[in-house]
């Protein structure tokens, strides 16, 4: 590639499923077009790389550097660290950068509850002598107190929403990224871009809220069928995916630009449109909502607990 | 640019400075950054008051003002009508420090809140913008329902001013409960030769449209642009071809229960309510009728040389708009059944104040005859017992208020009509406040020789021939015990059961006795809370013929204040949508109590300024954020919460 600069780019994988570095690679032959422009400089989950490697680089020689994954041990803290001193742009790529994701839900727990959980009581798990790993007899990357967002720890230039990032969205956010552009991606919500939305009755009611298995989809706006649909407080740009396999939105993309909070959004549009009921069937549609935080706040748990739940008084 | 705020403190006498430290809220205020002036004031909304504030935005360059004082509902008029002079009105505040601080807290506390209150509104003010009202059309035509006197004086006032009424009564006729009652106190008028004049006054009138035996089916819109639909009810006769012969009712093989007569004597299914109705037709009952066709009975079909029966009448829905609504809905009686410890129901000697009245018509289900119904005798002895459900935490904890008047009344006539017979009255106290009419209850006492006993009842029951009342005198101690041939029960008045429904459709609210409520108990005793509707008669609160006269003129001059203008002027403070943002998710179209929200060919929702009412509802439903209510901005209301806490 004579004559054109080539962008150094660098990506790396902290605590998360791995779904983001293969949703890179789920840009197919776009991947190529992309090496057209940027050359990999630091990418460990796909090519070679040590941390030596980046230690060397020079401080912001490296264009944009994306972090997947969020920060939960020492080792991830250092690293993004480390990044962020490396590169020019640092992006925080997908849910669990941006917003905590899912395994930021272990906020709602303590480090020792979860340990408790994972190592000694788990229905899977098999672990006799009762061993919990730790730092005494192995040198491990600490586990920190509470997970972290990638903005919990480093300055931040742009984010990529999504678990992991849906297609669109990434094409969309590489383009501006590579000219360096760090505000991108689609300002409404995603009932915007619904494949059901021209289903929508003239007045949306909720007398029950069912569950996904609970109803047999008749293909209408699941809101409209009771069927809780992040869709109305969730941005769009993933071309709703997930609706157009059925299934309704659970809200890894976020909150729209203009929303303080996606939960609480949608929380206060839901109870705006149950229907007229007394304080007794109120009160049982309200309790007929299983897991309230793991509904609403599935993916910004962290980023609203930074520092975990908060403890009772008593 | 930066505001330059001044802040006036108002003691109100000692209503806030009694609580509140005004001196301290002052100075405290002329710390905040943008004001430039505080001062406190004995009685701010005064003329003296007033003055201080436009001489202070004189003196002080003020563009922004904020009151610190009632409720804005009390006098947010007299103050943005003195900024008004000098800047956009929407730069004036009021920072409620007296119903929602000074009321209700005390001592230091008060003081605290107050300032809190003033600064928060001090930050709203910052960021509100110039607005101008919004102007709507007024469509100067009146929908008034029901037909009873209330109704019939607004319409007849309303109409004689100019404008156009629509008249809209459930029953065949119009007349209501007046229609049914003997004799008025005090002066001892007949109800039916006072009333039907105007009843026909209102068939006669060009200007007003009757539909009788109909009801409102929906109602939509806002002051001055209200949509109604109506539905005509078929009655299966052709008023205007109808020549009231009655032939067709000679016919007719159906009886059952005549609801005029509070169901003390029969009727056809093909009927006239009373001889006097208007319109004066005839009205087949279809529940009652035996087929509505040829061949199940039609002999009434036969019978009508006029040809005015129709059996393939169908209901008719009526659309109108009209810029204002009068609600006269009138009043039921308790129900009867509910009240077990005076034995009504079961007993036939014990009857209701309305089915006395009847007994006193002379076209009523006696011909004007008192009697005893179980035995048709001329009772000698009557026990009249007031209250009957008003006044009594068990049943209505209000004063029926017309109830010592119309007993007294009929503890009267019946003197009038059996002179050697005897009248007791059950009282808790006589409350006759009208003009008149403690000369009425004075006349009744002496001259009729009542016995008024002063007492609830204790127990009633039957013996034998007789009905044993028993009682206390509480002004003598003494047991009563009387032996009587008829009980009439003087029953609570209670809004209809359907006001709820037509409260619902216009979006107000009734109260307890479901009675519709009003704006204010004493200022604004006519009004709904939402413009352009109004209340008359014993649909707001029971009350006499007199009250509901006065309150019908009253809220028809509301009306025709409306009607005087061509376009009202609306507060601007709506909704407003950044469409580019909406994603059409439909939540605010769905929530909005007064159907402003619009949805548009592309699904995002636009605000229709004529018809939101700035309740907010959709701000608060919105998932994106993405509506903003006018000088209540999420950053106002950010801001206001960051200073108080
Ligand atoms: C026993 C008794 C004796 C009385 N004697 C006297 C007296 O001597 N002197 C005196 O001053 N007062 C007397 N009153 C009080 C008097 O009856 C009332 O003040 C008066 O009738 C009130 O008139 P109104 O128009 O408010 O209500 P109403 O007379 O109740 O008229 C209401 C009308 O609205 C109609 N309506 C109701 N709902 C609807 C609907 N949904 N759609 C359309 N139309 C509807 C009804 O059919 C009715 O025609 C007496 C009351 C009682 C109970
Ligand atoms: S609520 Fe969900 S299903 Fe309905 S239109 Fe919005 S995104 Fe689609
Ligand atoms: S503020 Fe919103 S919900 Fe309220 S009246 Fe206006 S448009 Fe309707
Ligand atoms: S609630 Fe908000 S996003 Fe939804 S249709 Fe209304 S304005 Fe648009």
């Amino acid at each position: 590639m004579e004559g054109k600069e080539m962008k150094k780019i660098a990506m790396y994988w902290g605590a998360g499923c791995g779904g983001c570095d293969v949703s890179l690679l789920s840009l197919h032959e776009k991947i190529l077009d992309l090496l057209e422009e940027a050359e990999i400089v630091f990418w460990p989950c796909a090519m070679d790389f040590k941390y030596e490697d980046l230690e060397k680089m020079k401080d912001g020689s490296i264009d944009i550097a994306f972090y997947n994954g969020a920060i939960r041990t020492e080792e991830n803290e250092e690293i993004a660290k480390l990044l962020r001193k490396k590169s020019k742009i640092l992006v925080a790529y997908g849910s669990c950068a941006t917003e905590g994701c899912v395994i930021g839900l272990a906020n709602l727990y303590s480090r020792e509850e979860i340990f408790d959980t994972v190592y000694l009581k788990n229905e899977t798990t098999k672990n006799e002598d009762g061993i919990i790993p730790s730092s005494n007899d192995l040198h491990l990357p600490e586990f920190l107190p509470h997970l972290k967002t990638l903005e919990q720890v480093v300055k931040v230039d742009a984010f990529i929403p999504g678990c992991p990032p849906p297609k669109p969205v990434l094409e969309n956010a590489l383009e501006a990224l590579l000219q360096g552009k760090t505000e991108f991606g689609k300002s409404v919500a995603l009932c915007d871009e619904c494949p059901r939305k021209d289903s929508k009755p003239e007045k949306i009611e909720i007398n029950k809220f069912y569950r996904w298995h609970e109803k047999e989809d008749n293909g209408d706006c699941f809101l409209a069928q009771g069927i809780i649909c992040m869709g109305p407080a969730t941005r769009a740009g993933c071309e709703a995916e997930c609706i157009s396999a059925n299934i309704p939105c659970t809200g890894c993309m976020g909150a729209v630009p203009k929303v303080r909070e996606q939960g609480i959004s949608m929380l206060s549009a839901l109870a705006s449109i149950l229907g007229d009921m007394d304080e007794e069937k109120e009160k049982e549609i309200i309790e007929s909502l299983q897991d309230v935080v793991g509904t609403f706040y599935k993916y910004a748990t962290a980023k609203l607990l930074p520092e975990g739940r908060l403890k009772d008084e008593s | 640019m930066a505001r330059r705020i001044g802040v006036f403190v108002c003691h109100c006498g000692i209503n806030i400075a009694g609580t509140v430290d005004v001196e301290r809220v002052a100075r405290e205020l002329e710390k905040q950054p943008g004001v430039v002036f505080a001062t406190t004031y004995q009685y701010m909304c005064s003329d003296p008051g007033q003055n201080l504030i436009k001489q202070k935005i004189e003196e002080e360059n003020l563009d922004a003002v904020v009151v610190a004082a009632c409720s804005p509902a009390m006098h947010e008029e007299t103050f943005r009508g003195v900024c008004r002079e000098y800047f956009n009105e929407y730069r004036c505040e009021m920072a409620n420090i007296r119903e929602q601080c000074s009321w209700v807290h005390d001592g230091e506390e008060a003081t605290e809140k107050a300032i809190k209150i003033v600064k928060a509104t001090v930050e709203k003010l910052r960021d509100n913008e110039d607005l101008m009202p919004i102007l709507v059309p007024v469509e100067k035509k009146c929908l008034i329902i029901g037909g009873g006197i209330a109704g019939i004086q607004a319409a007849l006032d309303i109409a004689d001013a100019g404008y156009k009424v629509i008249l809209v009564e459930k029953e065949p006729s119009i007349g209501g409960r007046m229609a049914q009652l003997s004799e008025t106190f005090p002066t001892l008028d007949c109800s039916q030769c006072i009333l039907t004049p105007k009843m026909v006054a209102v068939a006669r009138h060009p200007n007003i449209k009757l539909l009788t035996y109909s009801e409102v089916l929906e109602i939509s819109g806002f002051v001055g642009n209200f949509h109604v639909k109506i539905l005509k009810k078929p009655r299966y006769v052709d008023e205007d071809a109808c020549t009231v012969c009655g032939d067709c009712e000679e016919v007719c093989p159906v009886i059952v229960a005549n609801e005029f007569e509070m169901e003390r004597k029969p009727r056809k299914a093909i009927y006239i309510p009373f001889p006097q109705a208007v319109p004066s037709t005839y009205t087949l009952d279809r529940e009652a009728c035996l087929g509505l066709a040829p061949l199940t009975c039609s002999q009434c079909k036969e019978v009508c040389e006029a040809n005015a029966i129709d059996y393939d009448m169908q209901p008719k829905i009526i659309e109108e708009d009209v810029g204002a609504i009068i609600v006269a809905t009138g009043y039921d009686l308790y129900d009867k059944n509910k009240l077990v410890e005076y034995g009504y129901g079961e007993d036939d000697d014990i009857i209701t104040s309305l089915e006395f009245e009847r007994m006193l018509s002379a076209s009523g289900p006696t011909g004007g005859k008192i009697i005893k119904p179980s035995t048709g005798k001329e009772p000698k002895k009557v026990v009249f017992i007031q209250c009957a459900g008003s006044r009594d935490k068990q049943h209505m904890p209000y004063c029926s208020s017309i109830c010592c008047m119309y007993t007294a009344k009929h503890a009267l006539l019946y003197k009038h009509h059996v002179p050697d017979g005897e009248a007791y009255i059950f009282y808790i106290d006589i409350r006759a406040t009208g003009k008149g009419y403690e000369e009425f209850i004075e006349r009744v006492m002496e001259e009729e020789r009542i016995n008024y006993i002063r007492g609830k009842v204790a127990k009633i029951y039957r013996d034998g021939d007789k009905i044993v009342v028993c009682g206390v005198d509480t002004l003598t101690g003494r047991k009563v015990e009387v032996q009587a041939d008829l009980v009439v029960l003087a029953m609570a008045i209670v809004g209809k059961e359907e006001a709820v429904k037509i409260a619902k459709k216009l979006k107000v609210a009734v109260d307890d006795g479901n009675f519709f409520k009003e704006s204010h108990p004493k200022l604004k005793p006519v009004e709904a809370l939402t413009r352009g509707i109004y209340f008359a008669g014993c649909a707001q609160a029971p009350k006499d013929i007199p009250s509901a006269v006065a309150q019908a003129s009253a809220a028809a001059s509301k009306v025709l204040s409306i009607f005087s203008k061509d376009k009202l002027e609306k507060d601007p403070l709506i909704a407003v949508v950044d469409e580019e943002h909406c994603s059409a998710c439909g939540i605010c179209v769905s929530v909005c109590p007064y159907g402003a929200m619009m949805k548009m060919e592309n699904g995002k929702a636009r605000c229709i300024e004529a018809l939101c009412e700035g309740c907010g509802t959709c701000a608060a439903a919105c998932p994106s954020s993405n509506i903003e209510m006018r000088n209540y901005k999420d950053e106002q209301i950010v801001k206001m919460v960051e200073v108080v806490i």
